[in-house]
């Protein structure tokens, strides 16, 4: 018997979901794989009418390991079907029974990479610059010798939080930072912080380990359910019980928001706690800018900055709360970039069988950012940060790093 | 008139009938089989698609259990391609007896059923949308069998040893000669052209119809057809057979057949076989009793509702006024000449599809014994076309093949996945007529849309390549569009009456199907 086919009652739901297809293929259209690949299908095919005739055990499909896990056919399918879910247990199906890469099994353990990376960062990244070792790496473990990757970083952001003060206060939060900004990007962490302290919070940052995202999306579910039910205890340590918990990576707060129980089955009191009260930093900042409580006492950044809503922000369907507080920047020329997906979605386009693909579906926003030549781009993701100066040279951001200069940061 | 000389004639290709022409065929006697329809257009193309693994019937009709068993057993040998190996579950719900569950067990095994009971923790962990209140759980040989293969295997077996078969050849008028039957006379029902036959011996296989066939023959036959109604919900809501584990009674089992799941059945006396109306009501009663095996079985999205006519005949002086599932399941064979005094004619009546095998060895034999030819049963062991590998038929099949097929060869029925490449086979081997044959061979059609995005593409396929004309085709297609709406008007909620809503504007807002040219 399979653990995985069926599972919890949410992941009944999902399944129940794909009654509920009228064939409309409104999905079909609105899919960014399948519009550059004939390899895949679609959402309707490998979701809903896929799913027909899976029943656990063994898969019958392989194309779906095509889906990149975007959620787009989920955000635009008039029916509620949960297609890009359905998805996602299909493909962790396929990899229960044809195991997994070795591959997939590195790319979807950040931590390990970053780890690895840490103390000879300046070796690693030299080492990553190096095309000879990156065609080495196509060849042995099927990461694309040109896919993005992050650089490595001497100082991770816990350790810049064992030397940070802090400032005491009756509002509280919790910080949920990634193990991007851990292990990549500390500075992402070291500006939330920044800014919500500046907006009068404490900031709370326990030690936290990876939701499970890259394992869930790699099918390795087993690993990610017990990732995020231990993330999930981390967060809520017993003084916080009801604080708000803020992520500052969109695809990590879905994670905990949603696709942990409705993709994963993962289900415990902690996670169902923290799932209900996590915020995605500008959806928080929104909020106070709505109640009145966000200061806007804000410089000047005279930068054209073309922003792009990358597509796990978008599936949280809190719109696009960035842009709204950009806006209130002085001096700031914004240009949002209507494009659905920059196509690395995750680890989707570092895949060697995967770059091409990806690099077709990100080719419409890396033409606009191309034409437009802003100053910086502003994405809220950090894979599709990296995949998008990649491929466009242009430097990009997270939102945040803009609205953190605006208060007078560096 | 066209003329042909036969030994064995076979009036109504259900199940019944296909199994008695292999059944001869491969004993060296030519046989032809005629249906008023296409075949398994009768009662086995609308049964609720179980292989029994004599469960059901252990308690109450102990000789139908064991014939279930060892039916099961044998048809799996031969016949895999047309099997599901589902497995099956008995489930004491809240509302089942307990201590019937023991009397289950022990009528179970006594009938030589593989039967286990399993720990309720098991059954759900393998079964999560079974209803978690049960109390017990049975384990069996419960499979799925798919009418359309098994009878069309059937008839290629049998034409492989020089069987002839004519659909839509109606029986008008049974021939007879002083006391004996000597052929029929039948009628193209696409042409109106007679066809007449004559035969060594008649075998009378129209099910709930015998009664009537045998009337042609100036003979009473008390069969008394019993209509059951069953509900087509979208998607397999278990992986195996889910029985109530009680006194059967009305829609208590659930079984996976193909891509969805049916419940069933109930049982009325009619008095027209071809009375297959279905009521609200009676899908409402359907729909309720799913909740106690599946809750939630509401909201599940249900495809289609038909009807079957169970072909029973009472044992004679069959207790009067009890309810028909006092009636055997077992079958009989009446020999009209020792019976009426009538050589020639033999009717094989009741009986179930799982038991087809044996139901048609019973009755070749006593041919065989009129004819004075022929020799003994062999289709305990041969394996019908299609079987050689053994391989059950597994839901992913289509799945896995769409998977593989050429790009130019692009799917025309993407809920059933059927490609066109598929649609041209079936149509080059045999003679189709109305666009509802080829449903019944590919399932095109009866998928979530129900016709709504392959329908005129099926039609449109045939003209082009000049099988249809455009009249024909555009009457084929008015004609299928009407029938699959007989099945959906009496569940017309929810995303049905979506998809319905979707259906229509397609084939009238597009196709103006109400104006297409005759
Ligand atoms: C609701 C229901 C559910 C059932 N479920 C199951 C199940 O799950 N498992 C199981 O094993 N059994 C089941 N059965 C029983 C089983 O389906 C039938 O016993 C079996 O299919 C009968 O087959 P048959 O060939 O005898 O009859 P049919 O399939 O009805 O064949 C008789 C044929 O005779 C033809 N005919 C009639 N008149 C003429 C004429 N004048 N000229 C030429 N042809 C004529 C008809 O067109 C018809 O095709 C079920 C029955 C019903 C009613
Ligand atoms: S958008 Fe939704 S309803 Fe339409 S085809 Fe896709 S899954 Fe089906
Ligand atoms: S998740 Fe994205 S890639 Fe996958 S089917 Fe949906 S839209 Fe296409």
């Amino acid at each position: 018997m399979t653990e995985l086919a069926w599972g919890a009652e949410a992941w009944s739901e999902v399944r129940a979901s794909l009654d509920r297809c009228i064939k409309c293929t409104v999905c079909e259209t609105a899919c960014p794989v399948a519009a550059v690949t004939e390899l895949f299908p679609g959402p309707k095919t490998v979701g809903p009418q896929a799913e027909r005739f899976r029943t656990g055990g063994h898969s019958p499909d392989l194309s779906v390991d095509y889906c990149s896990g975007c959620g787009i056919c989920s955000r635009v399918c008039p029916q509620g079907v949960r297609i890009a879910e359905l998805n996602s247990r299909a493909r962790s199906e396929l990899k229960r029974e044809r195991g997994v890469p070795l591959r997939d099994q590195l790319v979807a353990r950040p931590g390990l990479l970053g780890r690895f990376g840490r103390p000879v960062a300046p070796l690693f990244n030299r080492a990553m610059a190096n095309s000879l070792v990156r065609w080495a790496g196509e060849r042995t473990i099927g990461i694309h010798r040109r896919a993005p990757v992050p650089r490595s970083t001497t100082r991770t952001f816990s350790h810049w939080v064992g030397h940070h003060a802090g400032t005491k206060s009756a509002r509280r939060v919790v910080y949920f930072h990634g193990c991007s900004t851990q292990w990549y990007e500390p500075h992402v962490g070291q500006k939330v912080t920044a800014i919500l302290e500046h907006n009068g919070y404490q900031v709370i940052i326990p030690k936290q380990d990876c939701c499970g995202l890259p394992l869930q999306s790699n099918g390795l579910f087993p690993a990610a359910r017990k990732a995020v039910t231990r993330l999930a205890r981390q967060l809520v340590p017993d003084a916080t019980g009801d604080l708000p918990v803020i992520s500052s990576s969109t695809s990590c707060g879905l994670m905990l928001k949603r696709e942990a129980r409705e993709i994963l089955g993962a289900d415990s009191p902690e996670l169902r706690s923290v799932s209900a009260r996590t915020y995605d930093i500008f959806e928080f900042l929104r909020e106070l800018h709505q109640r009145g409580e966000l200061r806007t006492d804000f410089k000047p950044v005279p930068l054209t900055v073309a922003y792009h809503a990358p597509c796990q922000q978008q599936n949280q369907l809190i719109g696009k709360p960035a842009l709204e507080i950009l806006r209130l920047i002085p001096g700031l020329r914004l240009v949002e970039l209507d494009r659905s997906c920059c196509g690395i979605a995750g680890t989707y386009g570092v895949k060697r069988e995967k770059y091409e693909i990806a690099m077709r579906v990100g080719k419409p926003l890396f033409t606009d950012i191309q034409a437009e030549g802003p100053d910086l781009v502003a994405c809220d993701s950090e894979t599709c940060r990296w995949q998008i100066s990649a491929a466009t040279g242009a430097t990009s951001v997270h939102p945040l790093e803009i609205l953190h200069r605006a208060y007078g940061g560096s | 008139m066209n003329t042909l000389d036969t030994d064995v004639l076979v009036i109504g290709g259900g199940s019944t009938g296909a199994g008695v022409a292999w059944d001869s065929a491969l004993r060296g006697l030519h046989v032809t089989l005629v249906d008023r329809q296409d075949f398994a257009t009768g009662t086995s193309g609308r049964f609720h698609g179980l292989l029994h693994s004599g469960g059901r019937y252990a308690v109450k009709d102990p000789g139908s259990a064991r014939e279930c068993a060892a039916e099961n057993r044998i048809l799996r040998q031969v016949a895999a391609d047309c099997i599901e190996d589902t497995g099956g579950l008995f489930v004491s719900t809240p509302e089942d007896d307990l201590e019937y569950a023991d009397r289950f067990l022990a009528a179970a095994r006594a009938a030589g059923m593989e039967v286990e009971e399993v720990p309720v923790g098991t059954a759900l962990r393998d079964e999560p949308r079974l209803n978690p209140k049960i109390r017990r759980a049975f384990r069996v040989q419960d499979g799925s069998i798919d009418s359309w293969k098994m009878v069309s295997a059937l008839l290629r077996g049998a034409e492989a040893h020089a069987a002839t078969v004519l659909p839509y050849h109606k029986v008008v008028e049974v021939l007879r000669h002083g006391d004996r039957v000597e052929g029929a006379v039948m009628e193209d029902q696409r042409t109106g052209q007679e066809v007449r036959v004559h035969a060594g011996c008649v075998v009378n296989a129209a099910g709930a119809w015998s009664g009537q066939v045998a009337r042609l023959a100036g003979c009473e036959v008390g069969v008394r057809p019993g209509k059951g109604v069953m509900v087509a919900i979208n998607h397999r809501l278990a992986r195996a057979v889910l029985n109530r584990c009680h006194l059967p009674s009305d829609g208590d089992i659930i079984v996976p057949v193909r891509t969805v799941s049916v419940i069933g059945t109930t049982d009325h006396p009619v008095a027209d076989p071809d009375d297959t109306e279905c009521s609200p009501e009676e899908v409402h009663q359907m729909i309720e009793a799913g909740e106690l095996l599946v809750p939630g079985f509401r909201e599940a999205r249900a495809l289609r509702v038909w009807a079957g006519s169970r072909p029973l005949l009472p044992k004679t002086g069959g207790s009067a006024g009890a309810g028909d599932r006092e009636v055997s399941r077992s079958h009989t064979v009446l020999d009209h000449g020792a019976r009426d005094g009538l050589e020639g004619l033999v009717t094989i009546a009741g009986g179930k599809f799982t038991t087809l095998r044996l139901m048609a060895e019973d009755t070749v034999d006593v041919v065989v014994r009129k004819l004075g030819r022929g020799s003994e049963c062999r289709t305990r062991t041969e394996v019908l076309p299609g079987s050689e590998s053994r391989h059950f038929y597994w839901i992913g099949n289509r799945q896995q093949e769409a998977e593989t097929d050429p790009p130019d060869d692009p799917l025309i029925c993407e809920c059933e996945l059927v490609s066109q490449h598929d649609l041209d086979t079936v149509v080059a081997r045999r003679p189709t007529w109305r666009l509802d044959d080829i449903r019944r061979a590919l399932r095109v059609g009866m998928g979530p849309c129900q016709g709504g995005f392959c329908a005129f593409r099926v039609a449109g396929m045939l003209h082009q390549e000049g099988r249809y004309g455009r009249a024909e085709a555009n009457s084929a297609l008015r004609e299928f569009v009407q029938e699959r709406w007989k099945g959906v008007k009496v569940i017309s909620w929810g995303a049905q009456a979506r998809q319905t809503r979707l259906d229509r504007w397609i084939f009238e807002g597009l196709y103006d199907l109400e104006h297409l040219p005759e």
